[in-house]
């Protein structure tokens, strides 16, 4: 047995190496063989104190299984049916659904492999000025842990706990975005009072740009995040 | 349509005080000039629509010129390509020159994604939008770090959560992920069916 340690993907990856290993047909698989190969597989890699993913023993029940069952005499009554019950139907149907992804995987990385070696022109002055970058979630998360942290430090006295709602929260966001066309995320937070209204202008801020009239935009790289509307409804 | 740019009424006015006509303002050499600067100075896959928009020109005006410059560009077997990326266009070096290029550059391939994150991506690409609990379903194992990873490289966004029980969140490919695999768009990607016969 060829040991080919961390090179799979998952469990059905694995078993596909097996079975081509065998040089078994897929619809007619071998089970008792390959159950034992894929179980001495998870044994090595235990062995060499590899740490086997969950899934990967998942599978070995499975297989386990779908050996036990096939042992079973069958009803000879119930000859007709006899192909359709194959115990291993679910488990072929899974391997070739599970091929083609891994196909395209390949394909997909083929298709990198190509473009890394097409580029385009270096920086300019102003692709830093004037460029703007879409902001992800990611950076908006950045911002509000900062003001979260600036926030903790400031003395508490929250007397009358004044609630704004989601709703609200996000009609003043709009109000604000359209008025003023450019709106800095980060001064909007700062101007919240208390870290409910801190998160509930997050979250607004979240809804309003999944809604797809305001777009995120970084002027560069790590720079300020500002909420703009979306005039010109370019992109996809 | 009423928007007048500024480039628009800066040339106009010169010429004479009305402009209501659009068509005969640039010559089509004219035109693919311009075109060839912006798609060079944008520092994205710049569109047609956009390209229509700034120049306040039809858009199949803008198309046949972009047509044009690529004939030109390929007439004379430039080091350089126009290339429809993304749903725009976008000036590169032609892939034969990368060896040199790369050279210059002082660059190496950039670092490759790992198996899992590539079969993710794939999954994510072709049943999008796609739940966590789907990706687990096709590839037989948890996919949380390949996701982790295509989200902070920004080739998968989150699209809405899926009206089932648990609402799971379902995810998309980007537009970065068109850039960063040379796709005009989705369609490009060859039918996952095709990848059937691979079996072996």
């Amino acid at each position: 047995m060829k040991l080919k340690l961390g090179e799979f993907a998952g469990p059905l990856d694995l078993l596909l190496f097996l079975i081509r290993q065998e040089q078994a047909n897929i619809f007619d698989i071998p089970i008792a063989k390959i159950t034992d190969e894929y179980v001495k597989y998870i044994r090595l890699m235990k062995s060499l104190d590899i740490a086997v993913a969950a899934d990967f023993l998942v599978m070995a029940a499975t297989l386990i299984e779908i050996k036990s069952k096939m042992l079973l005499p069958r009803d000879p009554s119930e000859q007709e049916e006899e192909a359709m019950d194959d115990p291993r139907k679910e488990l072929v149907d899974r391997l070739l659904e599970y091929e083609k992804f891994k196909a395209a995987a390949g394909m997909l990385h083929e298709k990198t492999t190509v473009e890394q070696a097409v580029f385009q022109r270096g920086k300019i002055e102003s692709d830093d000025s004037n460029a703007e970058i879409n902001a992800s979630v990611f950076d908006i998360i950045t911002v509000f842990q900062k003001i979260l942290l600036r926030h903790r430090d400031e003395i508490k006295m929250e007397i009358a706990r004044e609630e704004i709602s989601l709703s609200d929260m996000i009609k003043t966001l709009k109000r604000r975005i359209f008025e003023e066309t450019e709106l800095n995320i980060l001064a909007f937070f700062e101007e919240m009072h208390s870290k409910r209204e801190l998160v509930t202008a997050f979250i607004a801020v979240l809804e309003i740009v999944r809604t797809e009239s305001v777009k995120l935009i970084q002027k560069k790289t790590f720079g300020e995040i500002i909420l703009k509307a979306v005039t010109n409804g370019t992109g996809n | 349509m009423e928007p007048e740019t500024e480039i628009e009424t800066e040339v106009e006015t010169e010429i004479e005080e009305a402009a209501p006509v659009r068509e005969s303002a640039r010559g089509m050499a004219e035109l693919v000039a311009i075109v060839e600067a912006l798609i060079f100075v944008a520092d994205e896959p710049i569109t047609t629509k956009l390209l229509a928009e700034v120049l306040n020109e039809d858009r199949d005006a803008v198309d046949a010129a972009v047509t044009e410059l690529q004939k030109e560009y390929e007439g004379r077997e430039s080091g350089l390509q126009i290339r429809e990326i993304a749903g725009g266009w976008q000036l590169a070096t032609r892939t034969e020159l990368h060896e040199d290029v790369r050279k210059f550059l002082k660059t190496r391939p950039s670092a490759k994604l790992s198996l899992a994150s590539l079969e993710t991506l794939a999954v994510i690409a072709y049943k999008q939008p796609v739940t966590v609990p789907e990706i687990l379903e096709i590839r037989g194992v948890q996919s949380a770090s390949a996701i982790k990873t295509l989200l902070e490289k920004r080739l998968i966004v989150t699209k809405g959560h899926k009206e089932t029980v648990g609402r799971p969140m379902q995810y998309g490919t980007s537009k970065e992920f068109l850039i960063q695999f040379g796709l005009k768009d989705l369609t490009e990607l060859p039918s996952i069916e095709d990848f059937e016969d691979l079996a072996g």
